[in-house]
């Protein structure tokens, strides 16, 4: 069964990859998503915070007691090893491109332009095949309207694909006044692809302690549906390539987000749970169901669902929330 | 011919970098100050760097200095080369295999930072009382009087060795030379290869014991041979000083720079000289020169090289043909001797001289000593040894440097003889430790010495306190090698990085006439002058000094430099000292900026060059009026109500003039008053806790975790309330126990270093607002007057009845400290332990110290934080060593054993006088209690009544040691360093021996006190100096080699995680007649966070399974449960979650993710298996668990 798919200008055997998580950050785990089969491998992302902050933050435990006190001039070996925050990632980003013939994504994560975007230039140099670059924002400032959002978010864009010339994919969050005229900017920016959505980690509260928690949930197939519609909608206006990202837990889940029009398929939760070897046994789904009903490759299937192409485009848009509500009301 | 390269470095790195390159085998124990060459070679051996022959040494922590010499003297028995490095009580220890390793003829090199031996205390600082004590040892010893000395003596020394066979202890001054920075030519391996001769150390390995050509040594002799074959070496020793003068002429011939055994330089004519060895030479060598220039006097000075084997013909070749006086030179005391050890030796080598005709005449010798524990040495005081040799009788066993006002032994010098040359610019900083103040001079200095033709010379003054430190940086630059190896005191440059610092220390003290001074102030350059205390203002008129300030916090927030204002202090120095053009510095800042940072990140790099750039815009010059115009004085350096003694002693040494005391001023064995810490306002904190009384709940655990006891708690009467201040807040006591009482939380204003624990620990929370708790921090500057009385007004509140506090966590925190104020760690995880011991049983406790950070917060001058409660009780407390201290502690107990045993029978001897009832309720009296060990103090006093009548001389015995008859908790305190590595032996010994002492282990993981190098505690994963790439051994279970005995109770504490439990192992420790074992989590800086976090990184330690929480107590034994009881729940946090929060842990996943994720994961598996293992030693066991502690006090 030929499952091969061109994602980001990249011939990948397969649309199933391994998103952006820290499946990627041992070795061995690289290596067994590799032999399970996986299209490609998405790093975990480099935050800009860890790029900035956490650097400033080790340096400064480090030297606050030097030079203090007679007996101990420092408290920490001088280690001239001790790589800071992107070269130990442009390090292990470079062992992984060693390790595995398959592309591999290093996937930046900031929303705020500055500095940080240089280690795009590094990631490519480190051999990264495309770059993932995460625009993970929440806009908290009542101050900065919507339009100055999505501007700042467009000139860190920008400044990345300004940098590189290897393929760059955004990924977005669901959230926009106009989801659609956004990416539509984006593409005008020049990107390459285009992945659907971001998860947000919401902190839960403590009511006896009155104190925030961060929790860290993971996605089910539940979470499927938001990306459907939108690669639905935009899988016909727009050129750059599509992923889905986040809810695929199947076989099944994977080649709906195909129909409606993704080019590759990251997953990440069913990975956690299960291990790399899953990606044998998603694969393993699509091509018995594709089978069963007579498709012998991607092509055939891929927006096959859009909203240019499936039956009932409209059920994509309000009518289908309509829909719903009513189906709630029947039950 | 020349092929060295010019560099700055301080000795310690210059020495390494020899000893390194000519070793195969190096064996190290960290001691200060000789611990950074050990530190340097474990950092060269993980980065790789090869020695001369292409190999990496192999470098080995031992467990004690004693463990390193053993393992280097089988090292070279083995047929390695091999060095160590050590210094004072460290160098103690290798003397017994010095012995050895010169008996057997080896060549080898040791390299020591000559330190003070402690007597009546302990000193960190530099003289010659430990080589001194090495002198018969049979090693050859060479002195290294400057830090490029020190480079080219290791060398020699090396080389000689191999030549001779006989082994080397190559010496030079602790901190006046081994932590010196200067610029200093440095040798490459082409020099060092010259040097080193192949052929003899195919000599030394063909010595080697190896089966394949066996050999044996250390046979035991008898009287028919001993004295005989110990005689057989002489020979060597005869040849050694030959070697040394071969080795000396070869290295000339290569780097230009000429060594004789003995140096002589000053008039060839000269008639008065003085012999010296050390760093002072130096100092002798730069005033004669002088004195020739100014006054015209013929002098020199003879700088003894190789003081053993001691050539004599050398010596007196050595001398000008004319010498008629010559004053010897100690720095070091020897007690009931005739003299000190150089003294003597010149003595004897001048009539020995005179006997065998090689001296025609006799000088007279003076001798005298100088420089005890880095003493100042300087251009006056030799001019004074220099003036005593005119003098028809020069007095002779004199010192130089204090005032004996005693014995009168002291030499008169003039303090203000200035005698530095005019062509060097000396600067003097004033800085925090934690504002990079030193760091910032270093890097000046190397850019001065590397970048210019200058010479260069820094040497750094550093604080007695750990928290809120200030460092006074010296810094000469001129023309040529510097030799003023003593302080700065007419400086053309000072600098004040902190505004405070006018206040407390008289730092204009040091500017020269004319002189630069460059102040950080908050103040513009139109506002600073009226902000000035009066006496700052005066120096800067009468001195005429050109005044400059800038605020450098606020170009530090505003360029994201956070607290960190080096960058900046050190651009104005360049911009306005002229040492170079502003804008070559400024190339040459950022050059060096760009060395140091470059490879953490661009960030840091772009941040510091916003820092420089915006520096030059916001540094103003002052224009100062002409006359002194403000009413600000410098506040008195302790208050009016501090005791005499405070008064006049303590407050000098906290103005830094402790130089001036007499002898008179001091005890004449060491000890020392305590309670002295209260007397030292600080004020270091910028922030301290408010208490909001109203949404307290009144739980006191933020008394219970603050590090230096400035939170208190206090339940009391209401009526005491009568004239409180009225910003004194209170409220009323809401648990059963004190009904009707009030209720307080009192800050210490001044002493709270702003740590935020208190406020990290507080549980209450305002419900509407949870972001409000019942503490918060707020700026200290306002409310520290008023907060400064309320806490008074607190002070002098009753204390708590003892008898009616219930020891739980709240009850133990109504408990007064008798440990306040240290000089600790702001945010310290150790005192909060040592604190609570002492709440809990300071007024019955005698406490022994292991040196280490506990005894140096506990112990180190100017001031003293044990103290007393009303009764005039509280801890006794001494230190002895690093590795005995729990012998030295179990010795407390085996006298107050005797006490007992003495005051029994005298009791018993004379109860038909004192009344049979009274001195059976003294005998039978459990005293397992507050309230028992209450009712037996009373008894005791109307025992010393009646013993008041009684006319017998066991009476007046009795009324000696009757307080023996009250219990006495015996504690033995130490760090892991101790606990697992050099003091092992010995615990282990005493917790064996079944009498009633409790240890507490302050565990860090780390020596911490000598800069964090890895211990046996030292957690798997964890990177710490001797294991920069991450610990591979798991951490040692000293808990569960305790457990083994059975009789031995053993707790593992953390305060943070569970401070229940802490409260309830220190009770029930203190409470069995058997040794304890108390094995305390303490988070330090050493493990890299900001330690207002440290509560929670104990509650992770706890929850992720790394530090089980358990309690031991075999009283439990045979009572149908098992003596361990687990006390902490299963784990249900990760591993990671608890390491990823520490630098210590960061930097080995840094360097190497995979090596890091394989320990952790095998961290992981090893605390499962440990914890499986205590769950099933926690089960009771249906036979019975053996006897109930077999205790030997009852």
């Amino acid at each position: 069964m030929d499952l091969s798919t061109s994602y980001l200008g990249l011939k990948l055997r397969s649309p199933l990859m391994s998103g952006a998580s820290p499946l990627a950050d041992d070795m061995d785990m690289v290596r067994r998503l590799e032999d399970s089969g996986a299209g490609a491998i998405v790093m975990h992302s480099l935050f800009e915070e860890q790029i900035t902050g956490e650097k400033l933050a080790t340096i400064y435990h480090m030297e606050l007691y030097s030079d203090s006190y007679s007996e101990a001039l420092n408290y920490f070996p001088r280690s001239e090893e001790f790589a800071m925050g992107p070269d130990q990632y442009l390090e292990h980003l470079r062992k992984v491109k060693q390790a595995v013939a398959i592309p591999v994504i290093a996937s930046l994560n900031g929303s705020t332009p500055g500095g940080w975007t240089d280690y795009a230039k590094q990631m490519e140099q480190a051999g990264a095949d495309a770059l993932e670059l995460n625009t993970y924002t929440v806009a908290t400032d009542a101050q900065e309207s919507g339009n100055a959002v999505e501007n700042r978010t467009l000139e860190v864009i920008r400044a990345v694909i300004d940098a590189v010339s290897i393929p760059v994919a955004v990924k977005i969050s669901p959230f926009y006044s106009s989801l659609a005229n956004f990416v539509y900017q984006l593409e005008d920016k020049g990107i390459d692809g285009l992945v659907l959505f971001n998860r947000f980690y919401q902190p839960d509260i403590d009511i006896e302690l009155l104190e925030v928690k961060p929790t860290l949930k993971l996605s089910d197939s539940s979470e499927l549906l938001l990306r459907l519609r939108w690669l639905a909608i935009l899988s016909r206006q727009i050129s750059p390539s599509l992923a889905c990202s986040g809810g695929v837990h199947t076989g099944r889940d994977a080649i709906k987000a195909i129909m409606t029009g993704a080019d590759g398929v990251q997953v990440v939760s069913a990975l956690l749970r299960h291990g790399p070897e899953y990606l044998l046994k998603l694969r393993e789904e699509m091509v018995s169901w594709m089978e069963e009903n007579c498709y012998s490759n991607l092509r055939e299937m891929r927006g096959s669902m859009g909203l240019a192409r499936c039956p009932d485009p409209q059920a994509f848009e309000r009518a289908n929330y309509m829909r719903t509500l009513h189906s709630w009301g029947a039950t | 011919m020349n092929n060295a390269v010019m560099a700055t470095m301080d000795a310690n790195e210059a020495v390494a970098s020899i000893a390194y390159r000519s070793s195969e085998v190096i064996a190290i124990y960290p001691i200060t100050p000789s611990s950074p060459m050990g530190e340097f070679s474990d950092e060269w051996a993980s980065q790789n760097k090869k020695n001369l022959w292409g190999n990496v040494p192999s470098i080995t922590e031992m467990q004690s200095e004693g463990g390193a010499a053993g393992a280097v003297h089988g090292a070279l028995q083995a047929g390695s080369l091999a060095t160590t490095f050590t210094a004072s009580q460290g160098l103690l220890l290798m003397i017994p295999n010095m012995y050895k390793i010169a008996g057997e003829l080896t060549p080898f090199v040791m390299h020591v930072t000559a330190r003070t031996l402690a007597t009546h205390a302990l000193s960190i600082f530099g003289d010659h009382s430990d080589v001194m004590a090495c002198r018969q040892t049979g090693f050859a010893m060479l002195c290294s009087a400057s830090v490029q000395e020190a480079h080219d003596m290791a060398l020699i020394s090396h080389a000689a060795t191999l030549r001779s066979r006989v082994p080397f202890l190559h010496f030079f001054d602790g901190f006046r030379t081994s932590h010196e920075v200067a610029k200093i030519q440095v040798m490459d391996d082409a020099i060092l290869r010259q040097l080193i001769d192949e052929s003899a150390i195919k000599a030394h390995r063909e010595r080697a014991l190896t089966p394949d050509a066996p050999k044996l040594r250390g046979t035991a002799q008898n009287p028919d041979a001993f004295f005989q074959a110990r005689e057989a070496c002489n020979g060597f020793y005869t040849a050694c000083p030959q070697a040394v003068k071969d080795a000396m002429a070869k290295f000339a011939q290569i780097t230009g720079r000429k060594y004789e055994l003995f140096q002589y330089v000053g008039s060839p004519d000269a008639e008065r000289i003085i012999v010296i060895m050390g760093s002072g030479a130096e100092t002798v060598d730069q005033t004669v020169q002088r004195m020739q220039e100014r006054y015209g006097e013929k002098l020199g000075v003879l700088k003894v090289r190789l003081f053993r084997p001691w050539s004599n013909q050398d010596f007196v070749k050595a001398l000008p043909k004319n010498v008629r006086k010559i004053a010897v030179l100690d720095r070091t005391k020897e007690p009931g001797s005739i003299g000190e050890p150089l003294y003597q030796d010149i003595v004897t080598a001048l009539r020995e001289a005179r006997d065998t005709g090689l001296l025609a005449g006799e000088p007279v010798v003076v001798g005298g000593r100088y420089g005890l524990s880095s003493k100042e040495f300087t251009p006056s005081m030799v001019k004074a040894v220099f003036d005593n040799l005119k003098n028809a009788t020069p007095k002779n066993h004199f010192t130089i440097g204090i005032m004996d006002d005693v014995t009168h032994t002291s030499l008169d010098y003039d303090p203000d003889l200035n005698m530095e040359s005019d062509d060097v610019v000396k600067a003097v900083f004033f800085g925090l430790g934690a504002d990079g103040t030193v760091g910032a001079n270093k890097n000046s200095i190397k850019i001065i010495g590397e970048e210019t033709d200058n010479f260069a010379q820094g040497y750094f003054v550093y604080d007695s306190k750990k928290s809120g430190a200030i460092t006074i940086s010296h810094l000469r630059f001129g023309p040529r090698p510097i030799r003023s190896a003593y302080l700065i005191t007419k400086a053309n440059f000072v600098a004040s990085h902190q505004f405070n610092f006018l206040e407390k220390y008289d730092v204009l003290d040091y500017a020269a006439p004319g002189a630069t001074f460059l102040l950080n102030s908050p103040f513009g350059k139109d506002e600073v002058w009226d902000q000035l205390p009066r006496e700052v203002q005066q120096y800067i008129v009468e001195k005429k000094l050109k005044f400059y300030v800038i605020d450098a916090y606020k170009v530090a927030k505003d360029t994201g430099m956070g607290g960190r204002i080096n960058t900046i202090m050190q651009t104005c120095f360049f911009a306005i000292s002229g040492v170079l053009p502003r804008e070559e510095a400024i190339t040459q800042i950022k050059k060096a900026i760009q060395k140091t940072y470059g490879k953490k990140g661009k960030e840091i790099v772009e941040k510091n060059f916003a820092a420089v750039d915006h520096t030059l815009a916001h540094l103003f010059e002052v224009q100062v009026p002409g006359k002194v115009t403000s009413s600000i004085k410098m506040p008195p350096i302790v208050s009016d109500e501090a005791p005499d003694f405070v008064k006049k002693v303590s407050a000098l040494m906290l103005a830094n003039k402790g130089d001036l005391l007499p002898v008179s001023a001091f005890p004449v064995d060491g000890t020392w008053p305590l309670a002295t810490t209260q007397w030292e306002k600080r004020n270091i904190a910028t922030e301290i806790p408010v208490w909001d009384s109203s949404i307290c709940i009144q739980c006191n655990k933020c008394a219970m975790v603050c590090p230096h006891a400035a939170i208190r708690a206090k339940v009391y009467p209401g009526e005491s309330l009568a004239g409180a201040p009225e910003t004194f807040k209170s409220n009323d006591y809401k648990a059963p126990d004190f009904k009707g009482s009030k209720f307080t939380i009192q800050v210490a204003p001044e002493d709270c270093t702003g740590c935020k624990l208190c406020v990290a620990v507080c549980p209450a929370k305002d419900k509407s607002n949870p972001k409000h708790k019942a503490l918060d921090m707020a700026p200290q500057m306002p409310l520290r007057q008023p907060e400064k009385e309320n806490y008074r007004f607190f002070l002098n509140l009753p204390e708590v009845d003892r008898t009616a506090v219930r020891l739980d966590v709240k009850g133990t925190q109504f408990l007064q400290p008798l440990f306040e104020y240290s000089g600790a760690c702001s945010g310290c995880g150790e005192t909060p332990y040592v604190k609570l011991l002492t709440q809990l049983f300071g007024d019955r406790a005698i406490i022994s110290n292991a040196t280490g950070c506990s005894s140096i917060y506990g112990g180190n001058l100017p001031t003293t934080p044990y103290c007393t409660n009303k009764d005039g009780r509280g801890p006794a407390w001494a230190n002895s060593l690093f590795e005995d201290n729990a012998e030295f502690g179990l010795g407390f107990r085996l006298a107050i054993n005797s006490h007992k045993e003495i005051s029994t029978a005298l009791l018993k001897g004379l109860a038909p006088q004192i009344g049979e009832n009274l001195v059976r309720e003294i005998l039978e009296s459990k005293q397992d209690d507050e309230a028992s060990i209450a009712a037996q103090r009373k008894r005791i006093e109307a025992l010393r009544l009646k013993l008041k009548s009684i006319q017998t001389a066991d009476a007046r015995i009795l009324e000696q040691l009757a307080d023996y008859l009250v219990r006495k908790s015996v504690w033995i305190l130490g760090g892991d360093g101790w606990a697992y590595d050099i003091g092992y032996g010995g615990l282990d010994h005493v917790l064996a021996s079944g009498h009633d002492v409790n240890v507490l282990v302050l565990d860090t993981e780390v020596y911490s006190n000598t800069g964090g190098q890895q211990s046996k505690s030292t957690p798997m994963g964890a990177s710490a100096k001797f294991a920069a790439a991450g610990k591979s051994m798991p951490k040692k279970d000293l808990g569960l080699m305790a457990m083994a005995y059975g009789n031995v109770y053993v707790a593992r504490i953390a305060f943070g995680a569970k401070d229940v439990q802490t409260v309830k192992a220190f009770t029930e420790a203190e409470s069995y007649r058997g040794p304890s074992l108390i094995i305390a989590y303490s988070h330090c800086i050493a493990h890299g966070y900001d330690l207002g976090f440290g509560l929670e990184q104990q509650r992770l330690a706890v929850e992720s399974g790394y530090w089980p929480l358990y309690r031991y107590d075999p009283r439990r034994a045979g009572v149908d449960q098992s003596p361990l009881q687990i006390d902490s729940n299963p784990p249900k946090a990760r591993l990671a979650e608890f390491v990823k929060n520490e630098t210590r842990f960061r930097m080995v996943e840094r360097q190497d993710p995979e090596r890091f994720r394989r320990l952790l994961a095998e961290s992981d598996t090893h605390a499962a298996r440990r914890l499986a293992l205590y769950q099933e030693l926690a089960k009771p066991l249906s036979v019975g668990n053996g006897g109930n502690g077999a205790s030997k006090e009852n």
